[in-house]
């Protein structure tokens, strides 16, 4: 499994896309979609929400179990991917891609996340 | 107990195979190889193949064998035919349930007790322990065998390619010897999956021959391997109560819906008689808790554990929840108070983290295959 140079990770396995007009897109890492499985019911923060850099703001739920989802960064929610919430199985067939999970305007962002290789060193993959 | 879980005989097969692994009652076993919702359906429409080496095997020979296991067991054990397996339990002195069993019959006097895993040692000093005054004698098999099952429609076809033993004749909970891939094997028609399938009983120097040959046998028959985690999706549509969920020695038989199990007519004193003579006895005047089935109207899915609530009291408590990739809903098996129980009762939900989300109560099972 590769980890896309152009990301930047959290050590909570999420991907943050390089800001364009402010406005990053966050997803999960493909190593933690394999993590949980199967992903099945995914409730992500809604427009207009405010997220906090390594707070929870919404939920991912497997087949076996049920994980917090946590912002890697902090600011206004200003788009959740409809398409994953209509099929969840998105976030584990692409999980860089067509399952990403929300966008954010950011305020402000943590100094420690990761590059691709720093990441793939931490998780191993 | 030791810390470093045991591996089975298939261990360095499943790494190759490039599963996820996971801890089950001590045993380092595969939850999945990829996705779990392609095993569950693969098993429902084609085969799926199985390592449940992690089972605990235990035989009981001699004259009186079948006398000490109507003693031990609630089941009438006297009336197994040989080839013949029947489900039953092992229960306490006061009727709790100590596990679920399938005791096959594999000789006139020769008897190979399967008990879960999580039980086995337990089941096993409790039949020791049962067995003082009887001329029988109480083996520990767990390492004689490894268990590989083959679930599924196509399970039939894929088999009696690797074997002359007649399958056709084999009943369901049935089982006999044979040889399969030229490897020997107790072929029994048994499952946990609500499919037509087998479970292959060998030793442990042929589970890798077998396996190879069944996945091989199976490729074009769309047979995959499967893992713990579709097992479990697979026996909850098909109703199947999971020791430590469903059943547990807080409940007796009777408690559990399964009193069915329970032999009271069997000649002689079996262990738990009294007790659970007393629990049939509630049972019939006023209900227990009723085992019912409940399918999510939303997507949230219902975890054990969780309360299963109405009109804004706790009226139950689910045992086990998940996604149904068959029904395509979230779907669980909860213990409801009886004024509940009862299908399409209005206003039932399962708390989820804080939220009621509203539930359909249905019957079991959630799944029947067409004969």
């Amino acid at each position: 499994m590769s980890n896309p140079q152009q990301l930047r990770y959290s050590k909570e396995h999420e991907w943050l896309s390089a800001a364009e007009d402010g406005v990053s897109t966050v997803g999960i890492t493909e190593f933690a979609a394999n993590a949980l499985g199967d992903v099945v019911y995914a409730q992500l923060p809604e427009v207009g929400d405010t997220v906090t850099a390594g707070e929870t703001c919404g939920e991912l739920e497997s087949t076996k179990s049920v994980s917090d989802l946590y912002s890697p960064v902090s600011g206004e929610v200003v788009e959740a991917n409809q398409d994953v919430v209509d099929d969840p199985s998105l976030v584990n067939s692409a999980p860089f891609e067509g399952g990403w999970l929300f966008k954010v305007r950011v305020s402000e962002e943590p100094k420690d996340l990761l590059s691709a290789d720093e990441y793939s060193e931490f998780s191993g993959n | 107990m030791s810390t470093s879980p045991r591996r089975t005989a298939l261990d360095a097969l499943h790494r190759s195979l490039g599963a996820t692994m996971t801890d089950f009652a001590g045993w380092d076993m595969p939850l999945r190889y990829a996705s779990e919702r392609d095993e569950h359906n693969a098993v429902r429409t084609r085969a799926g193949l199985f390592d449940l080496s992690h089972m605990g095997e235990i035989t009981v020979t001699g004259p009186q064998a079948v006398d000490l296991l109507d003693h031990a067991l609630v089941g009438n054990i006297s009336t197994v035919g040989p080839g013949r397996a029947r489900y039953t339990m092992i229960c306490r002195e006061d009727g709790g349930i100590v596990d679920d069993l399938i005791v096959y019959r594999l000789g006139d006097t020769e008897y190979m007790v399967v008990a879960n895993a999580g039980n086995a040692q337990t089941v096993l000093d409790a039949l020791r322990e049962r067995a003082a005054g009887f001329d029988a004698e109480v083996r520990d098999d767990r390492d004689a065998y490894a268990l590989i099952a083959v679930q599924g429609p196509e399970s039939p076809g894929i088999l009696a390619s690797l074997t002359d033993a007649d399958l056709e004749g084999l009943k369901y909970y049935a089982g006999l010897p044979g040889t399969v891939a030229g490897v020997p094997a107790l072929i029994a028609r048994t499952g946990y999956t609500g499919e037509d399938g087998f479970e292959l009983f060998t030793e442990p120097q042929h589970a890798e021959k077998l396996w190879t040959a069944l996945t091989e046998a199976g490729r074009d028959a769309g047979l995959i391997p499967c893992g713990l985690s579709c097992r479990d999706t697979l026996r909850l549509e098909a109703g199947m109560p999971l020791y430590g969920h469903e059943l547990t020695t807080a409940l007796t038989p009777f408690d559990a819906g399964l009193g069915r199990v329970v032999k009271f007519e069997k000649t002689g004193d079996f262990v738990g008689r009294e007790a659970l003579a007393a629990a049939a006895e509630r049972a019939a005047q006023a209900p227990p808790r009723k085992l019912v089935g409940l399918i999510a109207e939303g997507r949230r899915v219902p975890r054990a554990g969780m309360k299963v609530v109405a009109g804004g009291e706790v009226v139950g408590e689910v045992t086990s929840g998940a996604p149904s990739p068959t029904l395509g809903r979230p779907i669980a098996m909860a213990y409801v108070d009886a004024a509940h129980a009862a299908p399409g009762t209005e206003g039932v939900g399962v708390d989820i983290r804080g939220t009621h989300e509203p539930y359909e109560v249905v019957a079991l099972p959630f799944y029947k295959r067409a004969k």
